[in-house]
C-alpha cells in the first residue's frame, strides 16, 4: 500500500488550476520533489497533500484512508510540514519551540517528559543549534530559524516530511548539510520525503521522483531520466536551459 | 520536569510569588476601611466565630466585595491572555470585541427604566451574550473566520454599542447619569457575592489548563498548529465563547474594568512566563490580587467617599501599558 496516494485530484486557487485529475501514489522512503513556477500551486498541493488545503475534487488517502477522515492529530502522527514562513507574534524559546513537535503525542493535560526533552535536544544537535536552547527565537538569524523548524519537523518524527522550500536562508554549507541529514534519515527509517524545490540541481542531488507543474493544471511525473530533460524543463520554466557535465551528472543552468 | 524547563522564573517560584500577594491583597483589605482592624483582631475575626461586631464587617461587607474583586480580576486576566492568543494581538484585550459594549448597553437599559437590582445583572450578561453571539455569527460571514475579520467585526460591533451607550446616557434624566457612569467605568460596589463568577472562573480555569499546549501552539499560527495536530477551528471556537463567557461575567459583576485584561498576562510575559499551562492561572492569580488591591484604594483612598475601581486600574494602567508598548518593540520585533 502506498504511503501518501491522491486519485482525480483537481486543485484550484481562485481562477488557476494547480492540477487536474491527478493521481499520484508515493511509497515509504521515497523522496520526491515538487517543482514548477512561481504561483504553479506548489505550495497548495503540499498543502492539499498534508490535509491543510481542501481539494475541488479527489481524495487523498495515507496509508489507505482518506485524509478528510483523519483527525488533525492523527495526520499530525504521520504527517510532517515545515511550512514556508513562520509567523511569532509572543516571543518564545528555542527549546520551546522544537518541543512543540512533540504536540501529536501528548494528552491534553501532559507535560512534555524526559524523552521528550531527549528527543528535541536530539534534534537540535542534528541540526547545529546546540546551545541555544534558551535563545528567545526573535534573535535567530534567517537560517538559523530555518534550521529550528527543521528540528521541530524532525522532533514530531513523522513518517512523511513535507517540507517547503527548507533551503530558504541557508548558505550553501547549511543546504547540503540539512539535506543530508534528510536524506539519511530517509534511507535509515522509510521516511518518505517531499520537497517542494526551486534549486533543480539540489533536487536532482537528492529526490529520486519529480512532480513537475507547469500550471493550468498540467503536471508531469517521473524520475530524473523520464522528466528533467532539456525541453520539458525549458517549458517548466518558461527559460532556456543548459545542461553541464558535472562529477554527479548533468548540473542544470538558466541560459 | 520542571527542573528541566528553561525560563527565567521557575514555576514553583512564580506561583508561590503569587499565591503570597493574594493572600496579602486578602489580608489588607479585610482590614482596611472605615471601621479600623488592626491585624490580631482580623485574625480572632476570621478564626473565631463569636468576636461579634468585626468579624459580622468582615464576613457580611468585607469579604464578598474582595472576594468579587478578586474573581472579577481573575476573570478579566485569563478573558484577557485568550484573546490576546485568539487574535495573535499582544494588545488585545477582553473588551476589543464589544462584549462589554454589550453588557453595557443591557445595564444602562435597566438603569434607564430605573429597575435595577437582579435585573442589571440579567441584562448586562444578556447584553454581553448578544454581543458575542453577533460577532460570532457576523465574523463568518460567507467565508472562513479569518482573524482580521474577527477582530474588524468585534470592533465595529463595539463602536455600534459605543453609540448606543452614548444615546442612552443622552436620554437619561439626570439623577440616573452618576449611577450609569460608575457602571461604565467599572465599579464593585454592587458586585454581590461572587458565587457565579466563581463557578465560571473555575469552569473556565480547568478548560483553559486543558487547552494550554494547544495554546502555545497556536502562537506560532494557525497553519503551523494545523500541521502539529491542533483541530484549529474548533480551538478558536471554543477559545472565543470561553473569553466571551469569562468576560461577560467578570462585566456582569463589576461593570467595564479596564486594562486588568490587557495589562496582567503582559507582566507575566515580560518575567518570562511563555508557556500557557503556567501564564492562564498566573495571569487568573495576578490579575485577581491586583484588582483586590485596587478596589481596596479605590474604597479608602478618598474615605468615607469611594471611587469607581475602573478610574484607579485605569490610572495605573495607562502608564504600565505605555511602558510596555514602549518596551515592545523589542519584545515582538517581528510580530506577523
Amino acid at each position: 500500500m502506498a504511503r501518501l496516494e491522491t486519485s482525480q485530484l483537481d486543485i484550484h486557487i481562485g481562477a488557476a488550476r494547480v492540477c487536474r485529475q491527478l493521481t499520484l501514489q508515493i511509497n515509504a522512503g521515497e523522496r520526491w520533489a515538487i517543482l514548477g513556477r512561481n504561483g504553479a500551486g506548489k505550495t497548495t498541493l503540499l498543502h492539499t497533500l498534508a490535509g491543510l488545503h481542501r481539494p475541488d475534487n479527489g481524495v487523498v488517502k495515507l496509508d489507505g484512508e482518506a485524509l478528510d477522515t483523519l483527525s488533525r492529530r492523527r495526520i499530525a502522527r504521520q504527517v510532517g510540514v515545515l511550512l514556508q514562513d513562520h509567523l511569532d507574534a509572543f516571543p518564545a524559546s528555542v527549546m520551546e519551540t522544537v518541543l512543540i513537535g512533540r504536540h501529536p503525542y501528548l494528552g491534553a493535560l501532559q507535560w512534555e517528559g524526559p524523552d521528550d526533552y531527549a528527543i528535541a535536544r536530539a534534534a537540535l544537535h542534528a541540526v547545529g543549534l546546540d546551545g541555544l536552547e534558551n535563545r528567545n527565537v526573535a534573535t535567530l538569524s534567517g537560517g538559523e530559524r530555518r534550521r529550528l523548524g527543521i528540528a521541530t519537523l524532525l522532533t514530531q518524527d513523522s513518517a512523511v516530511l513535507m517540507l517547503d522550500e527548507p533551503t530558504n536562508h541557508l548558505d550553501v554549507h547549511q543546504q547540503i548539510r540539512i539535506l543530508d541529514l534528510l536524506k539519511t534519515r530517509s534511507r535509515a527509517e522509510q521516511k518518505t520525503l517531499l520537497l517542494v524545490m526551486h534549486d533543480l540541481n539540489l533536487a536532482l542531488r537528492y529526490c529520486d521522483r519529480f512532480l513537475l507543474l507547469f500550471g493550468a493544471g498540467e503536471t508531469a511525473q517521473g524520475n530524473a531520466d523520464e522528466v528533467l530533460t532539456r525541453p520539458i524543463l525549458e517549458r517548466l520554466y518558461g527559460h532556456p536551459m543548459h545542461a553541464l557535465h558535472g562529477p554527479r551528472g548533468p548540473v542544470w543552468l538558466p541560459e | 520536569m520542571f527542573s528541566s524547563k528553561p525560563g527565567p522564573m521557575r514555576p514553583l517560584l512564580l506561583f508561590s510569588g503569587l499565591l503570597a500577594l493574594a493572600l496579602a491583597g486578602f489580608a489588607w483589605s479585610l482590614a482596611s476601611g472605615s471601621l479600623e482592624i488592626g491585624w490580631r483582631e482580623l485574625v480572632t475575626a476570621l478564626f473565631d466565630a463569636e468576636s461579634g461586631l468585626h468579624a459580622r464587617v468582615i464576613l457580611e461587607l468585607r469579604w464578598p466585595r474582595a472576594a468579587a474583586a478578586f474573581v472579577t480580576g481573575a476573570l478579566l486576566a485569563l478573558a484577557g491572555a485568550l484573546m490576546q492568543v485568539l487574535l495573535r494581538n499582544p494588545l488585545a484585550d477582553p473588551y476589543v470585541l464589544g462584549i462589554s459594549g454589550g453588557a453595557a448597553t443591557g445595564a444602562l437599559l435597566t438603569l434607564l427604566f430605573g429597575i435595577g437590582g437582579l435585573w442589571l445583572h440579567g441584562a448586562a450578561f444578556s447584553g454581553a451574550l448578544l454581543s458575542m453571539l453577533i460577532v460570532f455569527g457576523l465574523a463568518h460571514g460567507r467565508g472562513s473566520w479569518t482573524i482580521n475579520r474577527l477582530l474588524l467585526t468585534g470592533i465595529v460591533i463595539a463602536a455600534g454599542w459605543g453609540a448606543v451607550i452614548g444615546f442612552l446616557l443622552a436620554l437619561s434624566p439626570e439623577q440616573n447619569l452618576r449611577g450609569m457612569l460608575f457602571w461604565l467605568m467599572g465599579d464593585l460596589a454592587y458586585a454581590g457575592t461572587p458565587l457565579t463568577g466563581l463557578v465560571v472562573l473555575l469552569a473556565g480555569l480547568l478548560i483553559a489548563l486543558a487547552m494550554g499546549r494547544s495554546l502555545n501552539i497556536l502562537a506560532h499560527g494557525e497553519l503551523a498548529a494545523a500541521t502539529l495536530g491542533v483541530p484549529v477551528a474548533t480551538l478558536r471556537r471554543l477559545i472565543y465563547v470561553l473569553a466571551s463567557l469569562l468576560t461577560a461575567a467578570a462585566v456582569t459583576m463589576a461593570g467595564s474594568i479596564g486594562f486588568v485584561g490587557l495589562v496582567v498576562p503582559h507582566m507575566l510575559r515580560l518575567q518570562g512566563v511563555r508557556d500557557h499551562r503556567l501564564l492562564l492561572p498566573a495571569a487568573a492569580l495576578l490579575g485577581g490580587s491586583l484588582l483586590l488591591i485596587a478596589d481596596t484604594l479605590a474604597r479608602t483612598l478618598l474615605a468615607p467617599r469611594q471611587l469607581p475601581v475602573g478610574i484607579l486600574t485605569a490610572l495605573v494602567g495607562v502608564p504600565v501599558f505605555l511602558l510596555l508598548l514602549y518596551r515592545s518593540r523589542e519584545l515582538h520585533g517581528r510580530e506577523g
